[in-house]
């Protein structure tokens, strides 16, 4: 009895197997895979750039160059084995035109060899290392690139008589940029470096890391955490007291995502960040789309999201050019040195390295209305990846 | 005298190989030229279920419970992955062998923990070495990457032949074949007096104990064996993903391996097989259908499976099949579910 196997067991697991692999048949359509971290503790970037695309396609409808778009949206979790898997799948089954999200760089990264041999693009919508562009011919980004708004703030700091930091970063690839180009250009005006904290990226607990922060009495610390973190890292900068013993927070703006932002209460208050984009951009384009973004999903629409809403755009243009042609090649063609106006501001992309060349807003976290935004009040125009422009 | 030659002739009839289980292997060789399309899931089921088979031979047979499989797992897809970076093994069929080696001595050594405790222990401890071994992974991130994972792997051709393709055929073929090999030397050790015995300590260490079984050191054996199986999987996964990230290590890797063994049934081979396809399928149809709130109805459908219970699911399943076959060829020939858990 015990050892015996039935065949028929086996038969329905196959058949139940079978019933959920069968594919969707392809019609004309231009098909998106879009591969984005919908679960787990990066999904609050996935669901800003899923309900960014969504609001693109109400606005814009769903049909670019007499072809109808179709979306195919998998979760990640942000873990790559998945990603890589997904792709693949996306590539050779639903015969994808574009790969596009990608939530984390090691996500991005894995894909990147899977879009050079099936020769398709890859939009990367949010991971921020500058490494990414350089992995494949095939991709383009519209988010941004942790050396764009960390060089920046690293100068920024030293002219307004900021002295003595402490660093906190994520350990990946986009932590140890932000590192890498903060260091270069602080250090580089007279800056000094006091305490260096790389904290995992998986479930980070800030507070030890805070108090050794504390103690080093620093003017202030130079935070880099992924979008959605934030929250969590400033509740316990004011726990532990750090505003109160006068350490402010800088850094690149992912720390103070405005998706997060309202929710971290009165200790973010003065916060000065560099970053792509904020809810309180003064353009008309902007309070539309904040306007509109709000209304659909009854939430700000923080950076991760702009960085959808302008890839998804990037692809509607590039079809345009193509007059509806799929051709990679073509399509990188047509996305190299394009030009627009975002929500975020003026952005190109830059025809050499395919990376987002856009301003970098200083902003300061003030209290409008009674809900905290990022108030920008100096703009740095045209920033390319600092990452790519050296070499 | 008689004693004897009943056990032996009761477990060489039941070593005996089945048509139903000729063909299982048929149907499953059968799936990677009907569905050319989905090499990559398919792969992803073969890695399941071996790693499945890994946990059912201490679960099942030897009653050891374990929430950090994924220990071993990590540890053979690190290695596999180092030796493929740094060139040190290119062949893949050698680096297998050589990361599921490594995962066996880490096995072997941490075996010495396991076995002290009973189950309650040995789940804090299982759980513990894994998050130890995650932990370790994410410090010492010049060696293993960290959190960007073990980028930039390139896999040499299979015994200097077949190439890894984009589509996963060569690794879907390849898992195969090492899937199919280690259940073959699993069977056989299973049917073996090695592995009676082991079962004979699953049902009552102290009487087994009685009888003059070294419970411990068979017990630090097919740990060993356990971890070497997991290691291979583990491998496997490197090999074919070209990628092994601080995820190989999760806590979650450890836990749906569970929950595959409880949709499978433990203590026969089959059931990690089963249960990683299941599983799998379900994990596939349920996150194409809602990528955002997949979670939600996978986790319905296991309360669900648990409440019923698999026999009855079982029962359900063959009722069909089993009216036809009464009807064709008597009573008898009644396709019967075999009972992991009963003695």
């Amino acid at each position: 009895m015990r050892t015996k196997f039935s065949l028929l067991q086996a038969v329905a697991g196959v058949a139940l197997g079978v019933v959920a692999l069968a594919p969707a048949q392809a019609q004309e359509s231009v098909k998106i895979g879009l591969i984005l971290p919908m679960t787990g503790g990066q999904a609050s970037t996935g669901k800003q750039i899923d309900n960014a695309i969504k609001l693109y396609m109400q606005q814009n409808g769903d049909s670019v160059a007499g072809r109808k778009i179709e979306v195919i949206l998998k979760d990640d979790a942000a873990v790559p084995d998945n990603t890589k898997r997904l792709a693949q799948e996306l590539i050779v089954n639903d015969k994808v035109n574009f790969i596009a999200g990608f939530g984390v760089t090691p996500a991005a990264l894995a894909a990147a060899p899977l879009a050079t041999e099936a020769k398709i693009p890859e939009i990367v919508m949010a991971a921020g290392t500058s490494i990414i562009t350089e992995r494949s011919p095939y991709i383009v980004r519209t988010s941004f690139t942790l050396a764009q708004s960390s060089t920046i703030i690293g100068d920024w700091a030293v002219k307004n008589g900021i002295k003595k930091v402490a660093t906190l970063t994520s350990d990946y690839a986009p932590g140890n940029d932000a590192l890498k180009f903060f260091k270069e250009h602080f250090a580089a005006g007279g800056g000094e470096i006091v305490e260096e904290v790389k904290v995992p990226l998986a479930n980070p607990d800030f507070a030890p890391f805070l108090q050794r922060m504390k103690d080093s009495k620093p003017d202030a610390m130079f935070v880099f955490v992924p979008a959605g973190q934030g929250g969590n890292f400033m509740k316990q900068y004011a726990e532990r007291g750090l505003d109160k013993a006068g350490i402010k927070v800088i850094g690149p703006g992912d720390v103070m995502d405005d998706d997060v932002l309202n929710g971290m209460g009165d200790a973010a208050l003065g916060t000065v960040t560099a970053h792509l984009y904020s809810a309180a951009h003064p353009s008309q384009m902007n309070k539309d789309f904040v306007a509109a973004y709000k209304k659909a999903f009854s939430n700000r629409p923080g950076f991760m999201a702009v960085s959808g809403y302008d890839g998804i755009h990037l692809i509607y243009q590039a079809l345009k050019k193509t007059g509806g042609k799929t051709d990679g090649d073509a399509l990188i063609e047509a996305m190299k040195g394009m030009k627009w106006e975002s929500p975020r501001g003026p952005i190109s992309i830059d025809p050499e390295t395919r990376d987002i060349v856009q301003n970098i807003y200083i902003r300061k976290v003030e209290k409008v209305d009674g809900e905290l935004y990022n108030v920008e009040f100096q703009t740095f125009e045209a920033v390319k990846d600092a990452g790519k422009t050296k070499k | 005298m008689s004693a004897v030659s009943d056990v032996s002739s009761h477990a060489r009839r039941h070593a005996r190989w089945r048509g139903s289980e000729i063909a299982f292997w048929i149907l499953v060789l059968a799936c990677g030229f009907l569905f050319p399309s989905r090499y990559l899931i398919m792969t992803e089921v073969l890695r399941l279920g071996l790693f499945a088979l890994s946990l059912d031979l201490i679960l099942g047979y030897a009653g050891i419970v374990s929430l950090g499989h994924a220990a071993f797992f990590g540890v053979g897809a690190y290695c596999a992955g180092l030796l493929a970076l740094h060139g040190i093994v290119t062949e893949p069929v050698a680096a297998l062998l050589v990361a599921g080696l490594v995962a066996a001595a880490v096995g072997f050594l941490t075996s010495f923990l396991v076995i002290r405790g009973a189950d309650l222990t040995r789940l804090m401890v299982t759980l513990g070495i894994a998050l130890l071994l995650e932990a370790l992974a994410e410090r010492f991130s010049d060696v293993t990457g960290g959190s960007d994972g073990l980028q930039g792997i390139e896999m040499q051709p299979i015994l200097g032949l077949f190439a890894f393709d984009m589509f996963g055929k060569a690794g879907f073929f390849y898992s195969l074949v090492v899937l199919f090999v280690l259940f073959l030397l699993a069977r056989r050790i299973v049917h073996s007096p090695f592995g009676l015995s082991l079962r004979a300590i699953r049902n009552n260490p102290l009487r087994a104990s009685a009888i003059g079984i070294p419970i411990n050191r068979r017990l630090i054996a097919v740990y060993t064996l356990s971890a070497f199986y997991a290691g291979i999987a583990g491998a496997l996964s490197t090999q074919t993903m070209a990628l092994a990230s601080l995820d190989v290590f999760s806590f979650e890797r450890s836990a749906d391996l569970m929950l595959v063994l409880v949709i499978g049934g433990t203590g026969y081979l089959y059931g990690g097989l089963i249960g990683a396809l299941v599983f799998k399928m379900l994990q596939e149809f349920f996150s194409s259908l809602t990528p955002q709130y997949w979670q939600f109805w996978i986790g319905l459908v296991l309360v669900v499976i648990v409440l019923i219970g698999r026999q009855r699911l079982h029962r359900w399943a063959l009722w069909i099949p089993n009216l036809i076959i009464r009807q064709l060829s008597g009573r008898k020939a009644v396709i019967a579910i075999p009972e992991g858990e009963a003695p």
